[in-house]
C-alpha cells in the first residue's frame, strides 16, 4: 500500500460523470482528444469513450516525421479497441515549413511549436465536430511545469489534472488500457530515444512521492528532509513548482476598473442562470 | 404527545447551478410525489434551490421569505413537511445560506448557516453573512434541530440543540467529494463517524441529506443517511447517484436508548457554563 494508491472504480466513476455533466452543461455530447499512444492521452480517451459512448469520441493522431512508429501503432490499438472515430493529421509539413526560416531553433522551441500546432488542430476539429477538447495533462507534469503553455495543457475540460502520474497508471490498469502502453517509458516522443524521466533526471515514482507530500499533505521541505528525502531533490522539485506557477494561472491583467474580470467579477464557469 | 413514527424521505438531488425556477419545479414535483406516497417529511440538500458554487450569482438567486417562489413551497407544505436550502435575502439586504422548515402552510423554522467555511476550496464568508441564532423547534415527532453542512463540524451546535431539546437532528449538506484513497470517499467516512457519534451521544435520530452532481469540476458525493440512536445507520443512499432514500423513524428507539444509557438525563450543563464563565473572566 502506498499513500498514492487510489480507489480506481470510484475515481473512474467521478471522472466519467465529470465529463458527461460538464460537457452537457454547455450543450455538448461529443469530445475530441489528441491521442499520442501514451498512457495519459489513452486514459483520457478511455474515460471519454466510457462517459460519452464510443460514437461520440474522436481521437486525433498528429504524428510528426520524427515520431516513433510504435506510438502510432499504440494509438491505433486504442482506437480499434474502443471503436471510436479517429483522424490522422500529420503535422510535419507546417512544422518543417516554419523552421526552415529558423534552422537553428533548439529542441525546446521545436517541441513547443509542435504542441501548439496540435492544439490549434484540436480546436479546429472541436469546431468542425461540435465537440469539446478533452485534456490529457496530469497533475505531476502540471506541477513541474513540464508542459507547453497554450499547447498540450489547452483543453475545455481535463479529467486527469488532479491525478499524479503514478495514480494515472493505476487508473489505466483498471480501465483496461493495453499493458504495453502502461509499461513503456513515458515520452513526449520528440526525438528518438527521448524519455520524460531521462529529461527530468528523476522517476515519476520518486517525484510523485515528493509532490504528494509538498502539495497534498502540505509538508514543508525541511520536514521531508527529516523524513529521509534527499534535500537537493526536494528543493529542486519545489523550485520547479514555484517557477512554473505562471503556467497554471490565467495571464495577469492590470487592474483599472472597479470590477475586473475574474478578480471582482467572479462567476462560476458553469454559469447558466 | 409526539407521533410515534415518522415516514421521511431524503431527496439526494443535483440542483442546476443558478437555475432557481428549474430547481423549484423539481422540488414541487418531488414533494408532491412524496406526499402522494405517504411520506410525511421530505428533506432536500443545502442550497437545493440554487446549487452551491454560485460566487457572484449569490445575490442574483437570493429569495426573500415573501417571494412568489417561497409562496409555492409554503402552499405545498399543507400536504407535507418540507426542508430545503436556499439563498435568503434578509430585510437588511444580508445574504444567508439558509434552510427552511415548512409545514401547514407556514414557515415553522428558519436556520441561517452559522459556520461559513472559508478555507481550501471554500469561499462562503465572502458571499454570505453568518447566522447568529441556534434554536430547536417543535415538530409532530418531537423537537428537531436543523443545521447546514459545516455547522455539523462544530459539536457545540448539536450540544446546544440537544440541551434545548432534540429528538431529531436534520443536517442538510453540499459536501464536495475529495480524497481518492481506497475505501470510499474520505470525506464520507468523516461524516459517517461524526453523525453516528451525534446520534449516539445526543440520543436522537439523525437525518443527513447531501447533494450529488458536479459544478465547475467539483463533485458532490451524496451518501445521504438516517441514523437511529439505538440501531446506528438504518439507511444509506449510494454515493454519487441522484436518488431518494425512504426511512421510518421509530420514536421507541429514543425511549429505549435513553432508558438504557441516560446520557441526556445525566448531562450537567452547569459544568460547561461554569467553565465558559471562568474562561470569559480570564
Amino acid at each position: 500500500m502506498s499513500e498514492l494508491d487510489i480507489d480506481c472504480p470510484l475515481v473512474a466513476r467521478v471522472l466519467e460523470e465529470f465529463l458527461r455533466v460538464e460537457l452537457g452543461r454547455f450543450g455538448f455530447s461529443r469530445g475530441v482528444v489528441g491521442l499520442s499512444g501514451g498512457v495519459d492521452s489513452t486514459v483520457s480517451t478511455f474515460l471519454a469513450a466510457r462517459a460519452l459512448g464510443a460514437e461520440n469520441v474522436t481521437a486525433v493522431l498528429m504524428p510528426y516525421s520524427g515520431s516513433s512508429p510504435a506510438s502510432e501503432a499504440d494509438a491505433m490499438a486504442v482506437v480499434e479497441e474502443l471503436g471510436i472515430n479517429y483522424l490522422q493529421i500529420e503535422i510535419t509539413p507546417q512544422i518543417d515549413a516554419y523552421f526552415e526560416r529558423f534552422p537553428d531553433a533548439n529542441r525546446l522551441r521545436r517541441a513547443n511549436k509542435m504542441a501548439r500546432e496540435r492544439m490549434t488542430i484540436l480546436y479546429d476539429q472541436s469546431a468542425a465536430l461540435g465537440a469539446l477538447v478533452i485534456g490529457t495533462s496530469n497533475k505531476t507534469e502540471a506541477l513541474l511545469g513540464y508542459t507547453t503553455l497554450w499547447g498540450d495543457m489547452a483543453c475545455a475540460v481535463n479529467p486527469l489534472g488532479d491525478l499524479y502520474k503514478t495514480q494515472l497508471r493505476q487508473l489505466a490498469g483498471h480501465l483496461g488500457v493495453p499493458r504495453q502502453i502502461i509499461e513503456k517509458p513515458p515520452s513526449a516522443d520528440l526525438w528518438p530515444g527521448q524519455t520524460d524521466e531521462g529529461e527530468l533526471g528523476f522517476t515519476y515514482e520518486d517525484v510523485d512521492q515528493v509532490l504528494y507530500r509538498l502539495v497534498d499533505l502540505r509538508l514543508r521541505p525541511e520536514e521531508m528532509v527529516a523524513e529521509g528525502f534527499p534535500e537537493e531533490f526536494v528543493r529542486r522539485v519545489w523550485d520547479m513548482v514555484r517557477q512554473s506557477q505562471y503556467k497554471r494561472r490565467l495571464p495577469l491583467v492590470a487592474k483599472l476598473s472597479r470590477r475586473s474580470l475574474d478578480r471582482d467579477f467572479r462567476y462560476p464557469r458553469d454559469w447558466e442562470a | 404527545m409526539a407521533v410515534t413514527t415518522c415516514q421521511a424521505r431524503l431527496v439526494q438531488l443535483a440542483p442546476r447551478l443558478g437555475a432557481v425556477a428549474a430547481n423549484l419545479h423539481r422540488h414541487l414535483e418531488a414533494a408532491e410525489r412524496a406526499a402522494s406516497e405517504g411520506v410525511e417529511l421530505v428533506v432536500f440538500p443545502e442550497l437545493s434551490l440554487t446549487g452551491y458554487f454560485l460566487r457572484d450569482l449569490v445575490p442574483e438567486v437570493a429569495l426573500r421569505l415573501d417571494s412568489a417562489h417561497f409562496a409555492e413551497l409554503l402552499d405545498l407544505s399543507r400536504k407535507i413537511h418540507l426542508v430545503f436550502g436556499f439563498v435568503e435575502e434578509s430585510d437588511a439586504f444580508e445574504l444567508h445560506c439558509s434552510a427552511a422548515y415548512l409545514a401547514e402552510g407556514e414557515l415553522k423554522h428558519l436556520h441561517r448557516k452559522l459556520y461559513l467555511p472559508t478555507y481550501g476550496m471554500f469561499d462562503e464568508a465572502r458571499y454570505f453573512s453568518a447566522g447568529s441564532c441556534l434554536q430547536s423547534f417543535p415538530t409532530p415527532w418531537g423537537p428537531a434541530g436543523l443545521v447546514i453542512c459545516e455547522d455539523l463540524w462544530h459539536p457545540s451546535v448539536p450540544y446546544v440543540l440537544s440541551r434545548q431539546g432534540m429528538d431529531l437532528l436534520i443536517g442538510i449538506a453540499a459536501s464536495p467529494f475529495r480524497g481518492v484513497e481506497p475505501g470510499g470517499p474520505d470525506i464520507g467516512q468523516s461524516y459517517e463517524l461524526m453523525l453516528g457519534a451525534y446520534a449516539e451521544l445526543f440520543q436522537c435520530h439523525v437525518l443527513f441529506c447531501n447533494r450529488v452532481g458536479c459544478e465547475d469540476g467539483i463533485s458532490f458525493w451524496g451518501g445521504s443517511r438516517a441514523i437511529s440512536p439505538l440501531e446506528g445507520e438504518i439507511a444509506v443512499a449510494p454515493v454519487f447517484d441522484e436518488t431518494h432514500l425512504d426511512v421510518v423513524l421509530e420514536r421507541s428507539h429514543l425511549r429505549r436508548a435513553r432508558f438504557a444509557t441516560p446520557l441526556l438525563a445525566d448531562e450537567r450543563p452547569e459544568l460547561l457554563r461554569r467553565a465558559l464563565e471562568k474562561m470569559s473572566h480570564e
